[in-house]
């Protein structure tokens, strides 16, 4: 679906002929965004535009933000300057109507997976499609039966959230953000909470999203994954996009020396 | 002088607990809905609703219920609006129930991990939707052992309404003790009678607790 630019939409010479190809609108549209925490601005600026099927990965040391811009993205986090468009839809806080269209096309997934444990399996995945958009519970189940065979659980879908490993719980958490077909999907530290011996389950299950096109910004410590998965990596640093390129070019041909030094404490 | 029987005492006094009851349930209801009213303000409006119902709470969990119900019956009666010792006690138990059943729930809600409400809105719930699908549940789990304990307060507290002119439990036994002179077996009595009332319910508490452990 297509809507129009709004007033304060993407400006300057390319603005989306009615006729022009989805893919040259960005699909995640930043611009001056700035976040404060009090007397402590966490993200100065930011301007950053994701095509549609772009991989990007964000690293950086933790605090320098870029876990806050994530969380930007679907609202989750307030910011004071500087406006954000997804899928063509504004993101205006304080709006609940304006929030529920905009979440509807941003996916997220948790470092600690947030699955509901009064739920099982199943119902995890069907409970937004079923209230959000107003699916059935028939055509849900089906739904979700087919998402978690996608993750390689079919075979959950009774079970309880507790009676899962960490990383068949952040599958299922990805299936359950699949279900409402978002156009970006959003993943925040997804493999930091998993003992080492799972996180490989997870990142197949990503890979295979970003192999299928899915939008994907990903906060990520796993560096061999960011090179290899993603088409683009941005590097954060106090507050601000430092440096920004594709993967060969930042892991090996880093240009500041603030990224120079943390990719070289990686190792 | 006329010969009290034990059965004597004891009819009397369960007449006097249907009151009791009475008043208790209209405690539990009233106290319940606006309660729940409270909560979701608290939870859903702006700032000046959450402060508004911290106020509230603060007031009556910061007086006693026998102030409460001196200031329902007597305080509208100078406002001269005349109210039955029915309607004050009514009004009394129910607004103190619902200011502490409002805090005790906003705690069983705060316990509920930020990450679950943040899972739901990245889902695109709406407030209603998180509260009544995502937290409620949840809440509600950890939510039936201090609702139900002072659920039980609450019927012993009930007592005071005596104080008021009305006719419970305790101000029966206190008017059969008068004509009687058998304070210790009419006492002994009343006793037994609200630990019947409030022993039940504890024992249900506990086993609705494990049964909403099980369905999980």
């Amino acid at each position: 679906m297509r809507t129009e630019p709004g007033p304060q939409g993407p400006c300057g010479a390319e603005t989306r002929a009615g006729n022009g190809q989805a893919s040259s609108a960005p699909i995640v549209d930043v611009s001056g965004l700035r976040k404060r925490f009090g007397s402590n601005e966490v993200l100065k600026g930011i301007d950053l535009q994701v095509r549609r099927g772009e991989v990007i990965a964000v690293i950086g040391r933790s605090g320098s933000g870029k876990s806050t811009l994530l969380r930007c993205i679907n609202g989750l986090e307030v910011f004071q300057e500087g406006t954000l468009q997804v899928d063509g839809q504004p993101l205006r806080h304080g709006d609940a109507k304006a929030m529920r269209a905009l979440r509807q096309h941003v996916g997220m997934i948790f470092q600690s997976f947030n699955l509901f444990p009064h739920l099982s399996v199943g119902r995890n995945v069907m409970l937004a499609p079923t209230l959000v958009k107003a699916r059935g519970r028939g055509a849900a189940e089906v739904q979700a039966r087919a998402l978690l065979a996608r993750v390689g659980l079919a075979e959950k879908f009774e079970a309880w959230p507790d009676q899962l490993s960490g990383g068949q719980q952040q599958r299922v958490a990805i299936a359950r953000a699949l279900a409402m077909e978002p156009s970006v999907m959003l993943c925040d530290e997804i493999t930091s909470a998993l003992d080492p011996e799972l996180v490989g389950e997870v990142l197949k299950v990503v890979e295979g999203l970003a192999d299928e096109g899915m939008t994907l910004m990903m906060v990520t410590h796993e560096m061999n994954f960011a090179r290899k998965v993603s088409d683009r990596v941005v590097f954060m640093h106090a507050g601000r996009i430092h440096e920004m390129g594709p993967p060969e070019q930042l892991f090996g041909a880093p240009q500041t020396p603030e990224l120079k030094q943390f990719l070289s404490a990686l190792h | 002088m006329v010969e009290f029987t034990l059965w004597d005492i004891v009819r009397n006094l369960l007449l006097a607990v249907r009151w009791t009851v009475v008043l208790s349930l209209i405690a539990f209801v009233g106290g319940g809905l606006v309660g729940l009213a409270l909560l979701t303000a608290r939870l859903g409006g702006g700032r000046a609703s959450g402060q508004a119902v911290a106020g509230y709470v603060q007031l009556f969990q910061g007086t006693p219920l026998l102030m409460q119900l001196f200031l329902a019956y007597f305080g509208l009666g100078l406002l001269g609006v005349d109210v039955s010792p029915w309607v004050a006690a009514g009004v009394a138990l129910t607004l103190y129930t619902s200011a502490f059943l409002a805090e005790i729930w906003r705690g069983c809600v705060d316990a509920i991990p930020k990450g679950q409400w943040e899972a739901a809105d990245s889902l695109a719930l709406s407030f209603g939707e998180k509260l009544r699908h995502v937290v409620g549940p949840q809440a509600l789990r950890i939510a039936v052992a201090p609702t139900v304990g002072f659920l039980v307060q609450v019927i012993k507290g009930t007592a005071l309404a005596s104080v008021i002119g009305f006719v419970e439990l305790t101000k029966a036994g206190t008017m059969i003790t008068n004509a009687t002179f058998m304070p210790f077996t009419v006492y002994a009595c009343v006793a037994l009678m609200y630990f019947a009332l409030c022993w039940p319910i504890s024992a249900w508490s506990k086993r609705l607790e494990r049964r909403l452990r099980r369905a999980h």
